[in-house]
């Protein structure tokens, strides 16, 4: 339920409240109607039918990803680590 | 190594490969001993797309079994109310405005594609804001916004309203039809014989209400809750911390999807639905009625609201379901989309009979399109 | 099916179901229900096609009404092997239509019939009362010379690899982001374009060419599975190595869609001998249009008449024909 897609805001119109984002080379322009923090061009937002829902949190984003590539080296090494015990 | 995060990362990082098989391993490693089966309900249809997409199921532990939920707007949606947008959409001085699921939705007379067919003015926007427009260029007709979703969607149509009132728009009227998870989920544990050990929180749904919607769930019924994230890694991901719950005997509410999901939620969204909302019953098809599941306009609003102005012309009646049909067991997990005698013969995408095949996020639509290798 | 739906149009299911329950009943014959993209007729010398374009907008990022008009009914007789020649055009046209636009759109179908050295040798115009058509419709029938016989989607076998001629979905996401209602912007162009050079540089070099397909309405899922039928084979497809544009696969994500069910007009999926793969792509790539032509999958016999993508770790799915109208999802 409820497609809502990362998105990064090339611009911000204050008089409409408005912003514009873009996925992947696709741009739209999304409603601020919703956001009650404060955001600036080159920040990612949610973005769920038109509106900007939230930010990303980039640092935990980029905390996550760090986790991943431990796991998938430890995994890597233990698994060497059995071939050579074998 | 300070990285800058790319907006691709926020996609191919939480799709890859490597990192789902990773995973897949923990999971395996974390269950060796572990000797029960645990039956994991995801809760909303995004994620029974990711798992069926991905085809989770076949590289998961087969300890690990899938619950779906009633987590699609359409799939719930109760076919007398599909009966009123059908209705509302033969009126001659109606356009009547969706968002684009909505559209192949089967009511007892028909779908709004049909309605369409018939000549009736039947428009889906992406945006429930583009209705302004179409308001403004049609101002001799009644722009009626048939408004469908679970938290995630509510506020923006309550967004919407707030335009309409602030710019003195007449020619926009609502038909709300939103609903609320913590509800149905707390109907679904309710039930003597549902078989579920753990919940996979909505994604969306989450950004929006927070994750103290779920404190109950752990607190009052003894059920893990792990909010995460659509895509894939997030997904298993979040399996792995159910599973480390199980394995610890821990009973806990969690978040994976901690770069959008915080505790309090949106709180402007949620300030902005009270203002023009309030709860009230829902008949969730294939569920039953669930109080307070559901939202409705305030009494102060209720010249926006299309079921009132055009109360003489609606539909009363309940309408029927068919009585083979196993969706209601398919939502409380007694049943799998394949245990159905419907499943793919008579019910299909292109001609649904039960709730469950409607949206291409339906467990059984889900199914149909990516799971018959599970034959 | 008690009444047409725009889902009768989509290239999918619902299509094949209208086309075979009502037109296939009626007109049944042999060449007919071949089911290729242009009849071969006159003892395999000819090949015979028909399309109409009813597109809107009538002018969009990459092409225009006229130019698709060309470029479709060639196409469809190139994918026979045929070199196309003669063409009819008929215009349907409501009134009110600007004649300065009337002009553009054909100029550019002139530009392309150079571009397939064809010649318009027929042709007939009507004008329809405002509201009776959506600005200007036209339908193109040509007559190609077969140049390399015996192509046909009902020969797949085992001994054949799929490719793709480039990225997919660019046709169909351009003109629904031109949408009135969806509001998008990028730089994304339709790949409507002629493919008869390239599939005379694959002759000229002499591919052992099995079956080509452009992949207009209903996309790559569309011919890959109305091939697994004809041809009852199993078509295994990598899913990391099918081509998608950056763009598109924006477009995918907001709005929902698949890019494997989007249109194309300039794209086709070939089933080339084995040992001949590797050359075709390396003469496809000499192509502006075809720079990221892919090997996509092989056939088996695993799964007859299905076509199955297989995950990058390791689960894999069938991929279906596409179903339905083309709709935004919010779910």
């Amino acid at each position: 339920m409820c497609l809502s897609i990362p998105s990064k805001i090339k611009s911000i119109d204050k008089d409409t409240n408005s912003c514009v984002v873009d996925t992947m080379g696709v741009e739209r322009t999304a409603c601020l109607d919703l956001i009650d923090q404060e955001v600036k061009v080159g920040d990612y937002v949610l973005i769920h039918i038109g509106f900007a829902m939230n930010k990303i949190d980039e640092v935990d984003a980029l905390e996550s990803l760090k986790v991943y590539q431990e796991i998938i080296e430890k995994l890597e090494e233990k698994e060497k680590q059995e071939a050579l015990n074998g | 190594m300070v990285k800058k995060l790319q907006l691709k990362d926020l996609y191919d990082g939480f799709r890859d490969p490597k990192t789902i098989k990773a995973y897949k391993k923990l999971i395996d490693i974390e269950l060796e001993n572990y000797d029960k089966t645990i039956n994991i309900m995801e809760v909303c249809g995004g994620h029974t797309h990711t798992i069926m997409k991905y085809g989770l199921p076949q590289i998961l532990n087969k300890k690990i079994n899938f619950v779906h939920g009633p987590g699609c707007p359409v799939c719930v949606m109760p076919k007398e109310r599909v009966d009123s947008a059908y209705e509302l959409s033969l009126q001659k001085d109606v356009i009547l405005v969706t968002l684009g699921d909505m559209i192949k939705v089967p009511g007892s007379r028909g779908s709004l594609q049909d309605a369409r067919a018939k000549g009736a003015d039947v428009r889906f926007v992406y945006s429930p804001m583009d209705c302004l427009k179409i308001a403004t260029e049609n101002k001799d007709k009644k722009v009626v916004f048939f408004a469908i979703g679970f938290e995630t969607t509510t506020p923006m149509t309550c967004a919407l309203l707030e335009q309409v009132i602030k710019n003195d728009i007449k020619n926009i009227l609502f038909h709300i039809n939103h609903i609320t998870v913590p509800e149905v989920m707390r109907a679904l544990v309710d039930k003597k014989d549902n078989k579920i050990d753990a919940f996979l929180g909505p994604a969306h749904v989450s950004v929006i209400s927070g994750s103290k919607i779920y404190e109950e769930f752990p607190l009052r019924y003894n059920k893990p809750v792990v909010v995460s994230g659509f895509e894939p890694v997030d997904v298993i991901e979040s399996i792995y911390m159910l599973v480390c719950q199980f394995v610890q005997n821990r009973v806990e509410l969690e978040v994976e999807y901690k770069r959008v999901v915080s505790f309090e939620g949106n709180i402007k969204a949620q300030e902005l639905v009270d203002k023009y909302l309030i709860k009230t019953s829902f008949e969730f098809r294939g569920v039953g009625t669930i109080l307070e599941s559901g939202y409705e306009l305030r009494e102060e609003y209720k010249k926006y609201n299309a079921k009132l102005v055009y109360d003489e012309i609606l539909p009363k009646n309940r309408a029927k379901e068919n009585k083979a049909c196993r969706c209601p067991d398919i939502l409380s997990g007694v049943a799998k989309p394949l245990d159905c005698k419907l499943f793919g013969t008579v019910c299909t995408p292109t001609n649904p009979i039960g709730s469950c095949m409607v949206s291409s996020e339906g467990a059984c639509s889900a199914y149909y399109k990516y799971g018959n290798l599970l034959k | 099916m008690k009444t047409v739906t725009l889902a009768h149009g989509n290239g999918g299911q619902e299509n094949n179901e209208l086309i075979k329950e009502v037109f296939y009943n009626a007109f049944k014959n042999e060449i007919l229900e071949r089911n290729e993209d242009a009849a071969v007729i006159e003892g395999g010398k000819l090949a015979l096609s028909t399309d109409s374009f009813t597109v809107s907008p009538l002018f969009f990022a990459g092409a225009d009404i006229g130019k698709l008009a060309i470029c479709g009914t060639c196409n469809d007789l190139a994918m026979m092997g045929a070199k196309p020649k003669y063409l009819t055009c008929s215009f349907i046209i409501e009134e009110g239509f600007e004649v300065s636009q009337l002009q553009s759109i054909v100029n550019s179908m002139k530009e392309e019939l150079a571009k397939n050295d064809a010649i318009i040798v027929s042709g007939d115009t009507k004008v329809v009362p405002k509201g009776s058509v959506d600005k200007l419709f036209i339908n193109t029938s040509g007559i190609g010379e077969v140049l390399y016989s015996g192509i046909s989607s009902n020969n797949i076998s085992t001994n054949d690899l799929i490719l793709v001629s480039r990225d997919i979905g660019a046709h169909g996401a351009t003109i629904y982001i031109s949408r009135e209602g969806i509001e998008l912007s990028s730089n994304l162009k339709s790949d409507c374009s002629s493919l008869f050079p390239l599939v005379k540089a694959l002759i000229d070099e002499k591919i052992k060419i099995t079956a080509l397909r452009d992949a207009t309405r209903g996309g790559l899922s569309a011919v890959l599975n109305e091939w697994v039928k004809q041809s009852n084979v199993c078509i295994e497809i990598d899913e990391r190595s099918i081509p998608v544009s950056d763009e598109v696969k924006g477009v995918c994500e907001m709005l929902g869609f698949e890019a494997t069910s989007l249109a194309n007009e300039g794209t086709f999926v070939l089933a080339i001998a084995k040992e001949d793969a590797n050359r075709t792509l390396e003469i496809l790539q000499r192509f502006e249009n075809a720079k990221n032509a892919s090997i996509i999958g092989k056939v088996t016999q695993q799964y007859p008449q299905k076509v199955v993508l297989n995950s990058s770790f390791g689960t894999k799915r069938f991929l279906d024909m596409p179903c339905g109208e083309l709709l935004p999802r919010i779910c």
